[in-house]
């Protein structure tokens, strides 16, 4: 709800667009055109674009609901007309739902708590020593992933954890983890430098170490950017989909994404089940951005600005 | 334990550490070691599991490895056979141009899409929650519902309305099968864009445009002579950002046209992807490092143009 925009500038950054939008259809007002209006026009154009983006969505879940029979016939847009649940049951079944999940699970809670401590550390470690030059080139070398793109290292961690028998989920939120790390120390760090020194120097004053100083102090006021560092790790290893495939080597290890092959190859006219199941699939990611949105978009936005 | 110098825990080791002054200097280097141990976890892993694979594909592309066993040192012949090769060169050419219109559809879009999400307009906070949504899904499952969409969806609705060209799947056109490419990944990549592009409408001052609507500007002419040039560095920065990934776009490939039909729809990523299969490996390690050279060449230049810029 305190998005900076809503109470910040855009008002005015926005009137150029409408404008001219309003414009073309030759119904302009021009007397009226007051910045403290609503801008109908716009907004009713924002609908319309919104719904490029809810289309998708409405066509896999009617889909999911409908029966078989109803699927076969290609209407993705009709409502399901005897409202079913058979695809999700067979889906379930199908996919052995409850097993993929719990691999998805752990894996993004693993990468979630992995990435927030090891990298907040990091991060923590880095900013208070910014004056020595080791510290700063070792946050140069962790920055430098993020230009490394997967498929360049796809081969070689493939073969690597092959070797040291990490072909298996927790190999996959390693890799998780340590891909998240660039970006993660820079908000963090970001983060941490506007965070004055003097907090955890009084506690130190009364006799906290390093350690406890960070842990009591430092880490619990990190806790915004660490919301929004979760968040981001959250997302990107509950959705991968080529890191899992490529590294688990044990079929029945899968995570979500990665099952949802099956309905390309083995079953790829059960259209109401493929999508009971992408519905399944999808479900996590967008409850955790629908309950968490204000942080993800706060934080981005904070994190650009300052 | 041996914390610094004060505390009443040191009492039971009476060794004068009281009578002593305790400057800073005392109490740094064992600070020092905490720091390292915070730092050293994550250098020692990113190191194992980042830069050794890095370095372990740069030595391969030298060899004629194929993944396991005895290999060769052939030197710059990798290199060299790829140059000439046409399913290497038509991947590149393919992930070159699709990686370009994505860029350019996905910027308009995210630009218009952030003005219009930072104006006075109703429902704003449920508008961006909606617009932000492609971002968070699954790009695989998102390219098996759109392929659906394309193969059933668009073709039948294109029949009801004698369309022509569109009563056939473009996912079976190897001419078009492109445009869905474009438009799946844009439409998955636009929100991320779309933020940026609001942070940088909210460092741009309101009173400018009011200056400029007493002179009289229009509204094209004031997105071109202020808006742009006010946020130019955001929109460079989406630009190279936004090219640098779609060059790596692979899951929504793989899930709309698996590279085909044909191989017309083949990128990089995947082509090195396929070295396991093929026993080529030690070649796809050589197309993995020019692959790198070209997204690090992008990502200098990143750094050289923004700095000075917003930082993001």
């Amino acid at each position: 709800m305190t998005l900076p925009t809503t109470t910040i500038p855009g008002g005015a950054a926005s009137t150029t667009p409408r404008r001219s939008s309003e414009d073309s259809r030759g119904a302009a007002l021009p007397t009226s055109r007051r910045s403290d209006r609503h801008r109908w026009g716009t907004t009713v154009l924002l609908i319309l674009g919104a719904l490029t983006v809810i289309l998708p969505f409405y066509v896999t879940i009617s889909m999911a609901f409908k029966t078989g029979e109803q699927a076969v016939e290609g209407e993705a847009f009709a409502l399901p007309a005897p409202f079913s649940v058979e695809g999700f049951s067979t889906a379930w079944a199908l996919t052995d739902f409850p097993r993929a999940f719990t691999i998805s699970i752990l894996i993004t809670l693993a990468t979630v708590i992995g990435t927030i401590l090891l990298s907040a550390m990091a991060s923590y470690a880095i900013s208070r020593n910014w004056e020595k030059k080791a510290y700063r080139w070792a946050f140069y070398y962790l920055l430098a992933a993020m230009f490394l793109p997967f498929p360049v290292l796809a081969l070689s961690q493939v073969k690597l954890t092959g070797m040291v028998e990490l072909a298996n989920p927790l190999g996959v939120a390693l890799l998780h983890i340590m891909f998240q790390i660039s970006f993660s120390t820079l908000l963090f760090t970001a983060f941490l430098r506007s965070l004055p020194a003097e907090l955890e120097e009084s506690a130190r004053m009364d006799g906290a170490s390093t350690a406890g100083a960070f842990w009591r102090i430092v880490f619990p006021l990190m806790a915004p950017m660490s919301a929004t560092v979760g968040i981001f790790a959250f997302l990107k290893s509950w959705n991968d989909f080529m890191m899992p495939s490529l590294i688990i080597a044990d079929p029945s290890l899968q995570t979500l994404p990665v099952i949802q092959e099956i309905f390309q190859t083995q079953f790829s006219n059960n259209y109401h089940v493929s999508f009971a199941s992408y519905l399944m699939a999808m479900a996590p990611a967008i409850l955790a951005y629908v309950i968490s949105q204000r942080w993800v978009l706060s934080g981005l936005t904070q994190g650009a600005v300052k | 334990m041996t914390t610094a110098t004060t505390t009443p825990r040191t009492a039971d080791a009476p060794t004068g550490v009281t009578t002593r002054s305790r400057p800073a200097p005392r109490h740094k280097p064992r600070a020092d070691r905490v720091y390292l141990w915070f730092l050293l976890p994550t250098l020692v892993l990113f190191t194992l599991s980042i830069t050794m694979p890095a370095v372990m594909g740069i030595f391969y592309s030298f060899t004629d490895s194929v993944g396991f066993g005895e290999f060769n040192f052939v030197g710059l012949n990798n290199y060299l056979v790829m140059f000439s090769d046409p399913a290497i060169l038509s991947s590149y050419g393919f992930t070159i141009g699709v990686a370009l219109c994505t860029v350019i559809l996905v910027n308009v879009v995210a630009l218009t899409l952030a003005i219009g999400l930072t104006s006075k307009i109703r429902a704003k906070t449920a508008l961006r929650t909606i617009f932000v949504m492609p971002m968070v899904v699954s790009g695989i499952i998102i390219a098996f519902v759109f392929q659906f969409i394309f193969a059933n969806t668009v073709p039948a609705a294109a029949q009801a309305l004698q369309l022509g060209v569109l009563e056939e799947s473009i996912l079976a056109d190897p001419d078009l099968a492109w445009i869905s490419i474009v438009l799946v990944t844009a439409w998955q990549a636009v929100p991320q864009a779309m933020l940026i592009y609001i942070a940088g409408l909210m460092t741009v001052p309101r009173d400018v445009y009011e200056a400029s609507a007493i002179d009289g500007a229009s509204a094209w002419k004031q997105l071109r002579s202020i808006t742009l040039p006010l946020i130019s560095g955001f929109v460079l920065i989406n630009v190279i950002i936004g090219f640098k990934d779609f060059l790596g776009t692979y899951e929504i490939i793989v899930g709309l046209t698996d590279g085909g039909p044909g191989t017309s729809t083949r990128s990089v990523a995947m082509t090195i992807f396929s070295g396991f299969d093929n026993g080529d490996y030690a070649y796809q390690m050589a197309n993995s490092t020019i692959f790198f050279l070209i997204t690090l060449t992008i990502a200098l230049i990143q750094l050289r143009l923004t700095r000075g810029n917003a930082r993001i």
